[in-house]
């Protein structure tokens, strides 16, 4: 029983990771440039997919097609989602962490936006979640009230989030996700969120400078970036690698590149080059006993970080006259 | 007394229910029954919370989701098989079913805004309980250092649920209510996607109506429906006893602040203050002696309670002799403790037509909780009367729930999702299962007139009663 629980703790620091590993091979078939940014792609989850349905095309990406039902397709992906929603399975400790990410987004953004509407505080801001996997934080802030957009690369994760939050009503109307990348958006949604979340993604890139750069096109002006990641140390190196990958063999070896690791110190560096001002850096931890994530003083192992995009011309006002036409129906605010 | 009794359940049960919980929530995934594929969530109506049983338990869990600032907006709905319990007017006469309120509960009603409404019916505070043996001199008397302070509150469960009932009426933008309301089928998701299904529960109305929620709170009562269709397994024993209930008219008024209760060889007589001249009364006792008790004429009835009070018939010359040197040492090794006896009001009449019995039993459902189903009061525990402590329980239930499921929307969680909900089973479980293990073995302690048992319990009590720490303890304990 401890051994895999030990296990998931370990998975746990790599798990969202895992699924977003980089392999280039896939840009090339979309024709890009082999820039970083789009070239997220998954190595177990198509490990996975290959195991549920053979004969599926390997590492391609294809166009979302809300038309075509193919059975077959929609059992995979249900297959899938049972995999990515599974509270005890593979992604424990994914769903666990968002009970330290989910109230540090929200309240870094209550702090800067105030409560707008009791029971969905988040209403009215629109947050980005980049690298959204299987929608696992795009749920809970959606339900927060918040407009999410979910992307990734992958589109089988988009299809197996779009089909788990197609259940609930609450979600339909505030969550929707698009398979792209952060580059292919940027373009169309130019100030466009109240924050920006990349939650165990960066530790996969390549370039974080054209990530940190897309982050601040994207970024309405004093939105937030909220970022989790693993830190460059030699505690990460033996939990994130020598355990999970060679000891325990719970994620294939070579999944996670250390020297890709960022420390917390050169990625504040590298946002202040973009001139984003870092607000707070915590250390998180992962007791696996419990099955729970805590905050902690070191970030030698896993850390959020929170930046802010600075105001250029103050307009106070302005992000709030936006979203004041959107009101919960219903129920009016300042019930007691 | 309580804790001489129940230390050995308290540390075995927490122990096993926090070793059990892992193992349980991996098993419980796998449990529970396919779902119903024919509806589809779009044609129905879906909800985030339903709450099953509109009784005290279920009307106080409805309104405190209701208010709670959290779970605005979230639809609540609340079914009930019986009608709407409204009292425009106190009955006259009292009812023979009441509950002691625990401080702790009259906290959990008074947020809920239901206090004022039950002081301004009928409630009767007592601030001193007096438990004795019949078989001996022994007795523990717990109070509150300065009587200001109420220990509990006698009060009609009918005046509860008027209370609440009023109160959730105030409520109706966030509670939906629907009375004469019956379930015929409950159906369960999949802990999680595997198929084309739904993954609510899905609740069948007898109107023909189809529901769904994210999560089904059972406050069924103790024959629980939901706790039944869930396939949760429940221990429980019959006590082959009955509890013979009337409302007492005393022989003069007096004060009234005293709760009475003796261990009789047969089982525990309690007698409760409702009013100055009224009391009611709780005679736990075999099934046959109970059909007798209902029997007997109003007078044969009244001088039975009251030898079953005053009687000294159980006392054998051994256990008095060594009760009493036990006594006598106590108080010389500590002067200023225990409490005087005080004799218990006389017993003149009965109220009209207010005996009845009902069978006891004692249950404990092994889970209270399933994904998207949790289980509160009765559905999840029922208790042995002679404690005081079955409504507490329930409340506490929902008091821990509320603060659970507020947080867990808070932080943007699915509602039904099991982590949270196994918070409230493991956080309950460690507080429900030492009282009942307590009440259990008090029960049982107190149903032999065997010497050496007498003598055991004796000593016990008045070990206990010398000290009051110990009794602080235990009072602390059952008024949360």
């Amino acid at each position: 029983m401890y051994s895999s629980k030990f296990a998931r703790l370990a998975f746990g620091l790599l798990a969202e990771t895992t699924l977003i590993c980089r392999l280039t091979r896939n840009v090339s078939s979309k024709g890009k440039p082999l820039r970083s940014l789009c070239s997220w792609t998954v190595c177990q989850h198509h490990r996975q997919k290959n195991q549920l349905s053979n004969g599926l095309t390997r590492l391609n990406v294809r166009t979302v097609s809300q038309s075509t039902v193919d059975p077959a397709e929609v059992r995979k992906f249900q297959a899938m989602a049972s995999k990515w929603w599974d509270l005890q399975g593979e992604f424990a400790a994914l769903h666990a962490m968002n009970d330290l990410r989910v109230p540090f987004i929200r309240d870094n953004l209550l702090n800067v936006h105030g409560v707008r509407l009791l029971g969905k505080p988040l209403t009215g801001l629109r947050i980005l979640d980049v690298g959204c996997g299987g929608g696992l934080l795009s749920e809970p802030l959606g339900r927060l009230g918040a407009d999410v957009l979910g992307i990734d690369p992958v589109e089988d994760s988009v299809r197996t989030a779009e089909l788990h939050s197609s259940y609930d009503p609450e979600l339909l109307e505030r969550v929707r996700y698009q398979a792209c990348t952060l580059e292919d958006l940027a373009e169309e949604e130019v100030e466009g969120f109240h924050a920006v979340v990349a939650s165990e993604v960066v530790e996969h890139l390549a370039d974080l400078d054209a990530f940190a750069s897309c982050c601040q096109q994207v970024l309405k002006p004093g939105g937030s970036l909220f970022i989790t990641t693993i830190n460059k140390t030699k505690l990460s190196y033996v939990f994130g690698i020598v355990a999970a990958e060679q000891l325990l063999r719970i994620i294939p070896s070579g999944t996670h590149d250390w020297e890709k690791f960022i420390s917390p110190e050169d990625l504040e560096r590298l946002l202040e080059s973009f001139g984003f001002h870092v607000e707070a850096i915590r250390g998180m931890m992962y007791n696996p006993l419990t099955g729970t994530w805590s905050w902690q003083q070191s970030t030698a192992i896993n850390y959020a970080l929170h930046a802010v995009k600075p105001k250029e011309e103050p307009q106070p006002d302005r992000v709030w006259a936006e979203s004041e036409n959107l009101d919960e129906p219903g129920r009016a605010t300042g019930h007691s | 007394m309580l804790s001489r009794l129940g230390v050995f359940g308290i540390g075995r049960q927490c122990v096993s229910v926090r070793a059990l919980n892992g193992a349980r929530a991996a098993r419980r995934g796998f449990a529970s029954s396919a779902c119903d594929e024919e509806s589809s969530t779009s044609e129905n109506e879906l909800f985030d919370i339903i709450i099953s049983g509109g009784g005290m338990v279920g009307t106080a869990m409805a309104c405190s989701l209701g208010l709670d600032p959290n779970l605005t907006g979230k639809k609540i709905l609340l079914l009930e098989a019986g009608h709407k319990k409204e009292m425009d007017k106190v009955p006259e006469t009292f009812s023979t079913r009441v509950s002691s309120i625990s401080p702790g509960s009259a906290t959990l009603l008074s947020g809920l805004g239901a206090w004022d409404h039950i002081v301004n019916m009928r409630c009767k505070p007592y601030n001193k309980m007096q438990v004795w043996d019949a078989c001996s001199d022994a007795l523990i008397t717990f109070d509150k250092e300065n009587l200001q302070d109420e220990m509990a509150y006698i009060v009609e469960n009918d005046v509860i649920v008027a209370a609440l009932t009023k109160q959730l009426h105030t409520l109706s933008d966030h509670v939906e209510v629907q009375y004469q309301t019956k379930v015929v089928k409950y159906t369960w998701p999949r802990p999680y996607h595997v198929s084309e299904s739904i993954p609510w529960v899905q609740v069948n109305l007898a109107n023909g109506k189809t529901l769904h929620t994210k999560l089904l709170i059972g406050a069924d009562g103790p024959n629980s429906m939901v706790r039944r269709e869930a396939g949760i397994p429940t221990v429980k024993w019959n006590y082959d006893q009955s509890a013979v209930v009337a409302v007492l008219h005393l022989s003069e008024p007096t004060e009234n602040n005293v709760a009475w209760q003796r261990f009789l060889p047969t089982g525990p007589i309690a007698m409760l203050p409702l009013s100055d001249s009224e009391s009611s009364l709780v005679w736990s006792t075999s099934h046959q002696h109970a059909e007798e008790l209902l029997q007997l004429d109003e007078e044969s009835f009244v001088d039975a309670i009251n030898s079953a009070f005053w009687s000294n018939e159980n006392h054998s010359e051994l256990v008095e002799t060594a009760g009493s040197v036990f006594r006598t040492a106590l108080s010389v090794l500590m002067p200023d403790s225990g409490s005087a006896r005080q004799l218990p009001p006389s017993v003149a009449g009965i109220g009209p037509k207010s005996r009845v019995m009902f069978p006891l039993g004692m249950g404990h459902a092994t889970e209270y909780i399933r994904h998207r189903v949790a289980l509160i009061g009765d559905a999840a525990h029922r208790v042995h009367p002679l404690a005081g402590q079955g409504a507490n329980l329930g409340f506490g239930d929902v008091a821990y729930l509320t603060q659970i499921l507020s947080q867990a929307a808070y932080n943007g969680k699915d509602l039904g999702a099991m982590q949270h909900l196994l918070e409230f089973e493991t956080e309950r479980q460690r507080h429900n299962l030492p009282m009942m293990a307590a009440i259990d073995l008090m029960k049982r302690m107190y149903s032999s007139n065997a010497a050496p048992m007498v003598l055991l319990r004796t000593f016990g009590l008045q070990a206990t009663n010398a000290l009051p720490p110990l009794k602080e303890q235990i009072m602390a304990y059952a008024s949360k």
